[in-house]
């Protein structure tokens, strides 16, 4: 599988600054391909325009030489964003936002080290990196071919950060799915990315 | 007082600005009616934070690193209870003192720019309403010192951008001269060169003679710009140590300092498995303990706070 940005552009306001001029990247499922620019640069706008939250001004998202937005349903390019507490329905408990994923495995659930306990607590109870797997889950659903990891580990300690990211590394290699990571760590990238890209 | 007392004064006044000893906070939980339970969030914490050094407290999330703070400053809400002692320049450190000194002599660079106020202009913002002619300068000359226009301080917080508002945040501090820095998670997001202009200006202050207390996750960073280095674990001291310690793996004391040394990308990357206990399920002495590969009978014992080394440790089996 391959998904391609081609020729992006994109600015928020007419007249205002392009974020993005004439963008390419191309990810090979088998690929873990680290973004890596300053903040402002785009990353987070780039990686929305990925998962066909935003549409670019120019340019087209492509996943194996179709339009992302040909896929109907369950779109199977998925996000994990920088807040987890900004993207969980406050008012769903956390077995509910589970199930807003496709299918998620029942392994992945317990491989990610989520206690049964939580699944019956809501979003306010628990913390930042609780939270943050919860969100991990629920983007790994059946159909889902290609992650975009936009800063996912900046809320948790040491120890959780390298918990998580060994079992995304091994679960999309199993899988063959192929990953955009962003982070400002440049270290951190390095061990968990197959190659970088510059924005 | 003449020239020759001050500056015996100045040479007698201990190096020591702050020292928490055994430091305990529990809160009183109703569960379900009038079922009432202590849950203890800090369980010993001791820290102390000597002037014109910065001490950075680095631990799991969920560890009680903020409530710290909040001990310090006396804001912990009503149904907290505390225990242990904090001295600032060797007198106690209560909630009445706490309350007179937070804000000028004790400040807090709080975690999130959500602290800012959206509806002031960032000059009276870092003034704190002051109008008069000599504060208005100190502003503009702070502002000058993080690289920002005077016109910011005619600006609101949601017309600048995240790093410019983390700057302004940092500058709230300098406004009065302080004798302790509290600042938690300043850096959280920035990228590396953002958080070193961050922790430079701590620098400074710390070379005014302030001590700076930095509340972080962010060992990299913390092991970079920190004098020492206080590893906190579920509501534990396990270890203070020089920064220089954590460059190499040997020379730290405790096994969850190690672990999170070779957590770090350019150590390794490895996880140890399993989670940090939660405050209502502790284990039995060393809250390390069920998942240290070092773990024996004595660990189950309260564990002594001692000192190895230069530095201070809780695990028994630390060696000279």
């Amino acid at each position: 599988m391959l998904l391609e940005a081609r020729d992006i552009t994109f600015c928020y306001d007419k007249n205002n600054r392009k974020i993005l001029e004439n963008f390419h990247l191309q990810v090979e499922s088998q690929e873990r391909v680290g973004l890596v620019a300053p903040s402002g640069f785009g990353k987070t706008t780039l990686c929305k325009i990925l998962a066909g939250y935003e549409k670019p001004d120019g340019g087209e998202v492509l996943m194996n030489g179709q339009p992302l937005s040909s896929y109907g349903g369950y779109c199977p390019v998925q996000m994990i964003w920088q807040h987890p507490e900004q993207v969980i329905n406050p008012r769903l408990r956390m077995k509910a936002v589970l199930k807003e994923g496709d299918q998620v495995e029942e392994r992945i659930v317990r491989e990610l080290g989520i206690e049964p306990e939580w699944l019956s607590r809501y979003p306010g109870e628990l913390s930042g990196g609780e939270l943050q797997r919860f969100c991990i889950a629920r983007a790994l659903g059946e159909r889902t071919r290609f992650l975009l990891a936009d800063e996912i580990s900046t809320m948790l300690d040491l120890i959780t950060q390298s918990q998580i990211w060994s079992f995304l590394v091994e679960e999309c290699t199993r899988r063959n799915i192929g990953m955009v990571a962003v982070s400002h760590s440049q270290p951190l990238l390095e061990r968990v990315c197959t190659r970088m890209q510059k924005l | 007082m003449t020239a020759g007392e001050v500056k015996k004064r100045e040479e007698m006044e201990p190096e020591e600005l702050l020292r928490i000893a055994h430091l305990s906070v529990a809160f009183e939980q109703y569960q379900g009616g009038m079922e009432k339970r202590d849950l203890q969030v800090i369980r010993d914490l001791s820290v102390n934070i000597r002037r014109g050094e910065i001490t950075a407290v680095v631990g799991a999330s969920g560890s009680g690193k903020s409530l710290l703070a909040h001990a310090v400053l006396g804001i912990l809400p009503y149904n907290a209870s505390q225990g242990g002692s904090i001295y600032y320049r060797g007198q106690e450190l209560n909630r009445e003192r706490a309350a007179r000194l937070r804000g000028r002599e004790i400040v807090l660079v709080p975690q999130s720019i959500g602290f800012l106020d959206p509806l002031m202009k960032i000059g009276p913002q870092i003034r704190k309403g002051k109008k008069d002619k000599a504060s208005r300068e100190r502003v503009d000359q702070i502002l000058k010192s993080y690289s920002l226009k005077p016109e910011v301080g005619e600006l609101y917080p949601f017309e600048l951008s995240g790093g410019m508002n983390r700057r302004v945040l940092v500058s709230t501090a300098l406004m009065e001269a302080p004798g302790l820095v509290i600042a938690d998670e300043p850096t959280p997001g920035l990228e590396m060169k953002l958080a070193r202009r961050v922790m430079e200006h701590f620098r400074e202050l710390a070379e005014q003679g302030a001590g700076v207390l930095l509340i972080t996750h962010d060992l990299e960073l913390a092991i970079e710009t920190a004098d020492w280095i206080v590893v906190f674990y579920a509501g534990t001291t396990l270890e203070e140590a020089r920064a220089q310690d954590f460059r190499e793996e040997e020379l730290l004391r405790h096994p969850y300092s190690r672990a999170l040394w070779r957590a770090m990308p350019q150590n390794g990357f490895t996880a140890i498995p399993g989670t940090q206990p939660y405050a209502a399920h502790m284990p039995q002495g060393c809250p390390f303990g069920p998942r240290c590969d070092q773990c024996t009978e004595e660990c189950l014992q309260p564990v002594p706070w001692r000192e190895i080394r230069g530095g201070r440790v809780r695990c028994v089996h630390a060696k000279e």
